[in-house]
């Protein structure tokens, strides 16, 4: 067991580091854009000592590492600070259009995940026969096309033609459940048909590749059903891959989701952080990153941790 | 009489590219209740393919081409894939040569035992997990009530091929196939398991055929014995009988290489060292020695065998003398120059001088290289030959190892296993070395093949006076080509000197373990041998 913990927090550790060095990268990005905060809000009419007032008043006029701890410790005592576009606390901008932003993946997830998997495992199961193939063949195609592309094709169809879902995703506090999935359908969808393939077919290798092995053999030769081989034998050893892609997708489920909210009219963080960019308001675009670069650290530590654990071997040490 | 397996002139065909070629060609056998059927032969003879057919069973990119396998009043290859996969396990049962690879690694040993007879519906899985813990006693596994609870990573190699054992007997088969059940395990190991085996098959009256490339270890079981070469058989005959009075010349080849050779000319000169390894102690991680204490000489024209089961610290000593790994504790000296510990500060000279020929020939050998460029780089790695001068030099190194001077274009993918350990000691030679370390140089062999490469190292050693430090767990090898033996146990050495004298009893204790251990051509050894054992243990 000490060999486990040790591995973990040694991945936890590195973890923070990552995030640690992500935030220099962030803070230095925004410090190399020419100008800065002051000029940006005061316009380029302003006078050179009115420009240099709000700079005090800002803080600016501190040194570079200086200002990068004060925002580094606010941001860890939960203080975003305030947007310079209407001077509201970041948290109150970034709080519940993340949550958005997470339920979106979220129900993504859970529908495709399962699904994902599972066609893998049935493709695997009838391997080279017609249903192998023509599965591969249409995730495939669906994640060749640009996904802005399968979102427009999927409002043509849904929303245009059969007027069965929105093509604006707006949800609100005050929508039920059902009405917030109804809402999100043709979102969830357009994800669901970019992230399928790469799980799918990692599945589906993962397994395939497990079946060389003489334990397979072994399991044929007791006689056991191929569906038993599959699941029971095979499975569990081809997990480690699978868990990678996954959590890899569901990463890019919360981060790369800009393009299909942006497409939709979605109040997620990926639409704020496009609309900041526009007004520079730059600490709403650091706060956003900073969040965008946690989720992901996040989720492939778990995904690192969740694949030693599927290891038999180092559950159960000797 | 009815057998209670016959299969009449058996084909089975492999894929080679767009065709297919016949790998059994046409074989008959019977097994009979309660009988222990013995198939040897060399790899490639078509044994495993064969034993497998007996489950109606074939290998990816292999099918049943011609033939019947009856079992009872069935014909296998007429069922459909459902009744062929009832059968399977359930009467007819499978033992894998390594048992390691064929436990799944996420399972429980229990578990996997319990899932034939409960998915083959014959037992409850309570019924099926006491089932177990009796057959693992009967198999004399240690600590039976709990053993099956653990992971296959947790048990040890002997242990695990006992539980593979059990496993095969779980829906009590009339028939099982042990597929070189032995082949991967020590010999002390070795004995255990073939003591177990024998016991239990006795015991429940299980027909069983027995695979394996030792004719010694099937001469412990085998009632009847079967030969194979090529997928044809050479000759078949009661266990006894075949062994005391072959009919054919190849099977008298495959006993005949068992007997102790002529000693060689061992005149104890005192010349020169040309390694001295001395109060050598090395460690992979700090405070864990894997060998220690290590003192050795080699002389010129002298070959020094270390022996010792697997985890003794024989393929450590060959690391650290190369300087793959520095030891820790004591010196190196060759030549009567000090080696510096580490590979990295030694001269080109000292690498040149020694040289090392693998277990693998397989993966020793870049596939993508010919010949000419693999033993051509060490000519000009070394003496810095080229053109004209290096092409002559390789074919004189081809013709020194045996070999055709058109396998120079070749590629290491186009020569069988015992040519390819031949292009590993060409390559060696090239180099003029003095010492040449052998690390199981032919234990991936077959018997035959390994013969040939041991008569040539022999041939070499008598011709370029070089010298050799051979490491292996066979001891026949050791009979066969050592001058002087040393035995590794835990790490350090037990006992060394000449070979007459090591051979000679009285032993140190693991040394007489060890050599006791080697199954002889007798079929009354393995019975011969547990009583004295059981004997001295009672005593």
């Amino acid at each position: 067991m000490k060999t486990n913990t040790s591995i973990i927090l040694r991945r936890l550790g590195l973890g923070v580091v990552t995030l640690l060095v992500i935030s220099i990268l962030i803070f230095v990005g925004v410090e190399a854009l020419p100008g800065d905060l002051a000029e940006a809000v005061l316009g380029q009419s302003a006078t050179p000592e009115t420009v240099e007032a709000f700079r005090k008043e800002l803080k600016l006029d501190l040194p570079p590492h200086v200002r990068y701890f004060s925002w580094l410790g606010s941001f860890l005592r939960g203080d975003f600070g305030t947007s310079l576009a209407n001077g509201r606390p970041i948290a109150d901008l970034i709080g519940w259009r993340f949550s958005n932003t997470l339920f979106l993946a979220g129900i993504t997830a859970l529908i495709s995940i399962p699904f994902a998997v599972g066609l893998g495992i049935l493709a695997a199961l009838y391997r080279n026969t017609l249903f192998d193939r023509s599965i591969s063949i249409g995730t495939l195609s669906a994640i060749s096309f640009p996904e802005f592309f399968v979102a427009y094709i999927l409002i043509a169809i849904f929303s245009v033609q059969l007027t069965m879902f929105p093509s604006m995703s707006n949800i609100g506090p005050q929508m039920t459940l059902l009405q917030k999935i109804h809402a999100v359908a043709l979102p969830c969808l357009t994800l669901t048909l970019v992230v399928m393939a790469h799980m799918m077919r990692m599945t589906r290798a993962a397994i395939i590749n497990v079946l060389t092995s003489p334990f397979i053999e072994m399991a044929r030769l007791k006689g056991l059903s191929w569906r038993r081989v599959i699941l029971h034998h095979a499975f569990p050893n081809a997990l480690s891959p699978i868990i990678n892609v996954v959590v890899l997708n569901l990463a890019y489920l919360v981060v790369g989701v800009v393009v299909v909210e942006v497409v939709f009219v979605y109040p997620g963080l990926g639409q704020l952080l496009v609309d900041s960019v526009a007004k520079r308001d730059i600490p709403v675009v650091q706060a956003s990153g900073l969040i965008f670069a946690f989720t992901y650290v996040f989720l492939n530590l778990t995904a690192d941790i969740l694949s030693t654990l599927s290891n038999p071997r180092l559950r159960n040490p000797k | 009489m009815k057998h209670l397996l016959e299969i009449n002139n058996l084909v089975i065909e492999a894929r080679t590219g767009e065709n297919w070629k016949p790998v059994i060609k046409g074989v008959d056998l019977v097994l009979d209740r309660g009988e222990v059927l013995g198939l040897i032969g060399e790899s490639g003879a078509g044994k495993s393919t064969l034993g497998l057919a007996a489950m109606a069973y074939t290998r990816t990119g292999c099918r049943i081409a011609s033939g019947s396998i009856l079992y009872g009043d069935r014909d296998l290859t007429k069922l459909s894939k459902r009744e062929q996969r009832k059968l399977r396990g359930a009467k007819i049962a499978y033992v894998a040569q390594s048992a390691a690879a064929s436990f799944n690694p996420a399972h429980k040993l229990i578990h996997q035992f319990a899932e034939l007879p409960v998915q083959h519906g014959v037992m409850s899985y309570a019924e099926a997990e006491k089932k177990a813990i009796d057959l693992y006693r009967r198999l004399h596994l240690p600590d039976p009530e709990r053993i099956g609870y653990r992971y296959p990573h947790q048990v040890s190699g002997g242990q695990l091929q006992r539980a593979m054992v059990a496993m095969a007997m779980a829906g009590d088969p009339d028939i099982i196939i042990f597929d070189e059940p032995t082949t991967a395990l020590d010999v002390t190991t070795q004995i255990e398991v073939l003591a177990a085996i024998k016991e239990v098959i006795q015991a429940q009256q299980t027909a069983a055929i027995y695979i394996t490339h030792d004719l010694a270890v099937v001469a412990q079981l085998a009632d009847r014995i079967m030969v194979l070469r090529y997928g044809d058989l050479v000759e078949e005959g009661e266990a006894r009988e075949l062994l005391e009075n072959p009919q054919k010349e190849y099977t008298r080849d495959l006993i005949s290489i068992r007997s102790l050779r002529e000693d060689k000319d061992v005149l104890a000169r005192k010349t020169d060292a040309i390694l001295e390894i001395k109060g050598v102690s090395a460690a992979y991680l700090p405070g864990a020695p894997v060998v220690r204490d290590i003192d050795l000489t080699i002389t010129p024209k002298k070959t020094v065998a270390v022996v010792g089961e697997s985890g003794s610290g024989k393929t450590t000593l060959a690391r650290v003398v190369t300087g793959l790994l520095p030891p820790y504790e004591g010196r190196i000296v060759f030549d009567g120059q000090e080696l510096s510990a580490d590979l990295k500060n030694r001269d080109l000279e000292v690498l040149r001088r020694m040289q090392m020929v693998y277990q693998m020939p397989d993966v020793a050998l870049n596939p993508r290289q010919k010949i000419r460029r693999i033993i051509g780089r060490p000519l000009e790695f070394y003496f810095g030959m080229t053109g004209k001068a290096q092409e002559e030099r390789i074919l004189e190194l081809l013709d020194m190892v045996e070999l055709p001077a058109r396998y120079i274009s070749r590629y290491p993918s186009e020569l069988s296993g015992g040519e390819k350990q031949r292009i590993c000691i060409a390559r060696a030679l090239a180099a003029n070395p003095d010492l040449i370390i052998c690390d199981e140089v032919t234990s991936a062999l077959d018997q035959l093949v390994a013969e040939g490469i041991l008569e040539l190292l022999q041939e070499l050693q008598n011709e370029l006076g070089v010298s050799y430090l051979f490491i292996t767990h066979d001891l026949a090898t050791v009979k066969a080509i050592a001058d002087e033996i040393v035995v590794m146990l835990k790490g350090r050495i037990v006992e060394q000197g000449v070979k007459r004298e090591i051979l000679k009893p009285p032993h140190h204790e693991y040394t007489e373990l060890l050599l006791s251990s080697v199954p002889e051509m007798d079929p009354d050894w393995l019975d011969n041998l547990l009583e004295e054992r059981q004997e001295s243990t009672l005593h």
